[in-house]
């Protein structure tokens, strides 16, 4: 937040979403060196920091528009919207949490899925959508996932999912623990029918979205310094008293255990994933 | 104050107290005080009856919870013959969190496989409090792949608080460990049924939870995340667990209204842990006919259908 926004009373604040619409600035300060970056050429660089290549938040419609060929894209299920099976109200109503989150992010939904072309090679493709309620997984989630899946089936294309998720939506209670199991035995359908899914794994990818369709991938990738794990790092502090190690769950920490087969930087991903899926596939370069 | 009894108990507990008393009384007396215990035997009965029949989700919480609870170590011996546990993972450790083996049911060969907490301090220790670490999910997923080969039903009995949070869980994949049992469960060419007897906690009890059916016993709970956790995020105090056990339809007869549980066993009055028999002989029964009619299914028919199952766990509108 800047000062200007600190000076203004809240009620008239702009919402945060219409940052990413409208810039709220010029200038944008880098999360990870705290350098200050031209906010145009940020975008332009898919919100890369030029000086220390941290890799900031893409929202999913930038994101699939920055990785599919721009002809033959078709989403997959965009009026499907949550319903509010359990009536949950916390400190507020889930439905008016749903009614904010749609507004703050133009989304219906925490996953935009498509349809569509890399580099001439058909594909579905998933982006979870971080600013709608964390990217967690409720019923819609799942459903639109299974949809994807059921698509790459149907043109015996691969599939490709960026993961961005807190993890499972609480207010949908065991049904989003149910779409850990339904996204998980759709992924099996791909594995038998021998069609590639790639998994790869942006800030943050935690909970039950790790837990699940996140951790599938024939392939896993990683986004650089991206936050993956189960448990929460705070909550592991709480409950076990242990020290976190130096890089703990992130990017480069998984890679060394075994948990990644490799990282890309997001510029190269669209070239490697591509040439991936051409040689699981037998194919020529693409 | 009584622990083997929760506070909401706890007027059960005084007559009781005062029916030992009495008893003892009698034991070394001429006076006949036969009829008073019988009068509060009643009034005890009847009074466990109406606490029983109001309990809140957060009540329920408690009793699935119960530090007399059966585990599913108290149930084997009960239910199946012939049990030898098999340990490991083949790959790190053997997780005492999780335990298995292979068993007898009604005479029919299976797979049992069911978290494990402990009784006392050491053992709860031990078994980490029922939390698996990672080995404990690849120990079941091998012993599953094991009963596909050699086409033994599984039977799982799902009582967790949940996955293990520790540092060493994380860096040997816990993650990956729960997303590969469950697609592997799905898809495994071999009947399955889950039970959860006691708290169904998050990913730590999906991970053995995917199946052709999902029993509960009346008491037990099962959630996304537990109430403490679940309120302290949405109603930042953990304080506020009564409220999130409500608000996240945790109980059995919640879950079975959406369509999520296939059955509830019945507790006897009190809980499972007051007559750990007499559940153990209703889990029996019903564990019995539902694998009488899975294991006559046409392996094909019954892996589709687990397929629509799992597709169909969801509600949105479109």
């Amino acid at each position: 937040m800047n000062w200007f926004e600190k000076l203004m009373p809240s009620r008239i604040r702009t919402e945060p979403n219409s940052k990413r619409a409208v810039p709220e600035g010029i200038w944008a300060k880098c999360p990870g060196c705290g350098a200050v970056l031209y906010r145009a050429e940020l975008e332009r660089n898919l919100e890369i920091c030029p000086k220390c290549n941290h890799h900031g938040r893409l929202s999913a419609r930038r994101r699939l528009d920055s990785f599919l060929d721009p002809e033959g894209r078709e989403e997959i299920a965009p009026d499907l919207e949550s319903v509010d099976p359990l009536k949950f109200k916390d400190l507020k109503k889930y439905k008016d949490r749903l009614a904010q989150a749609q507004k703050d992010t133009n989304e219906k939904e925490a996953l935009v899925v498509m349809r569509g072309r890399l580099k001439g090679l058909d594909l579905v493709a998933a982006a979870f959508e971080f600013e709608f309620m964390g990217g967690s997984m409720g019923s819609v989630v799942g459903e639109r996932f299974t949809r994807g899946v059921d698509a790459a089936l149907a043109q015996g294309a691969a599939l490709v999912c960026f993961a961005a998720s807190g993890g499972a939506r609480m207010q949908e209670s065991l049904f989003s623990l149910m779409q850990m199991a339904k996204t998980s035995a759709a992924i099996g359908r791909l594995r038998q029918r021998g069609l590639p899914f790639i998994s790869v794994m942006t800030d943050p990818t935690m909970g039950g979205v790790s837990a699940s369709l996140a951790m599938l991938g024939d392939i896993n990738v990683a986004e650089p310094n991206a936050l993956i794990g189960f448990a929460g790092p705070r909550v592991i502090e709480q409950t076990v008293r242990e020290t976190l190690p130096e890089g703990f769950q992130r990017s480069e920490f998984l890679l060394q255990h075994g948990a990644l087969d490799l990282i890309l930087s997001r510029r190269e991903l669209r070239d490697r994933i591509a040439d991936l899926i051409a040689i699981l596939t037998h194919r020529g370069p693409v | 104050m009584d622990l083997n009894f929760l506070e909401f108990e706890q007027p059960i507990a005084e007559l009781e107290a005062k029916i030992e008393e009495l008893r003892l009384v009698g034991n070394d007396s001429a006076i006949n005080i036969g009829e008073e215990i019988e009068r509060l035997q009643t009034k005890c009965r009847a009074l466990t009856e109406s606490t029983f029949s109001t309990l809140t989700p957060w009540q329920i919480s408690q009793l699935a919870r119960h530090p007399q609870r059966p585990y599913t170590l108290d149930y084997v011996p009960r239910i199946f013959t012939g049990f030898q546990e098999l340990h490991g993972d083949r790959a790190f450790a053997d997780d005492p969190a999780i335990v298995g083996g292979v068993a007898r049911l009604a005479g029919r060969s299976v797979m049992v496989i069911g978290h494990q907490k402990g009784r006392d301090t050491k053992e709860k220790i031990h078994r980490n409090f029922g939390m698996p670490r990672p080995e404990g999910y690849r120990k079941a997923l091998r012993l599953m792949e094991l009963a596909e080969r050699f086409r033994l039903p599984i039977l799982t009995f799902i009582d967790t608080p949940g996955a293990y949070p520790g540092v060493g869980a994380e860096e040997r994949g816990q993650s990956e460990a729960i997303a590969r049992n469950l697609m592997v469960m799905a898809h495994l060419r071999t009947p399955i049924i889950c039970t959860v007897v006691g708290e169904g906690g998050s990913g730590g009890a999906l991970a053995i939870g995917v199946g052709d059916r999902l029993l509960m016993l009346q008491y037990g709970t099962y959630s996304v995340i537990s109430p403490e956790g679940c309120a302290s995020i949405l109603w930042r105090s953990a304080d506020k667990a009564d409220l999130a056990a409500e608000a996240m339809a945790i109980t059995s007869d919640k879950l079975k209204e959406h369509a999520l549980v296939d059955e509830i066993i019945p507790e006897p009055l009190g809980g499972a842990h007051r007559h750990p028999d007499q559940m153990a002989a209703s889990l029996k029964e019903a564990l019995v006919r539902h694998l009488d009619i899975l294991a006559d299914e046409d392996l094909d028919d019954l892996l589709a259908r687990r397929y629509k199952r799992l597709m169909g766990f969801a509600r949105f509108k479109e």
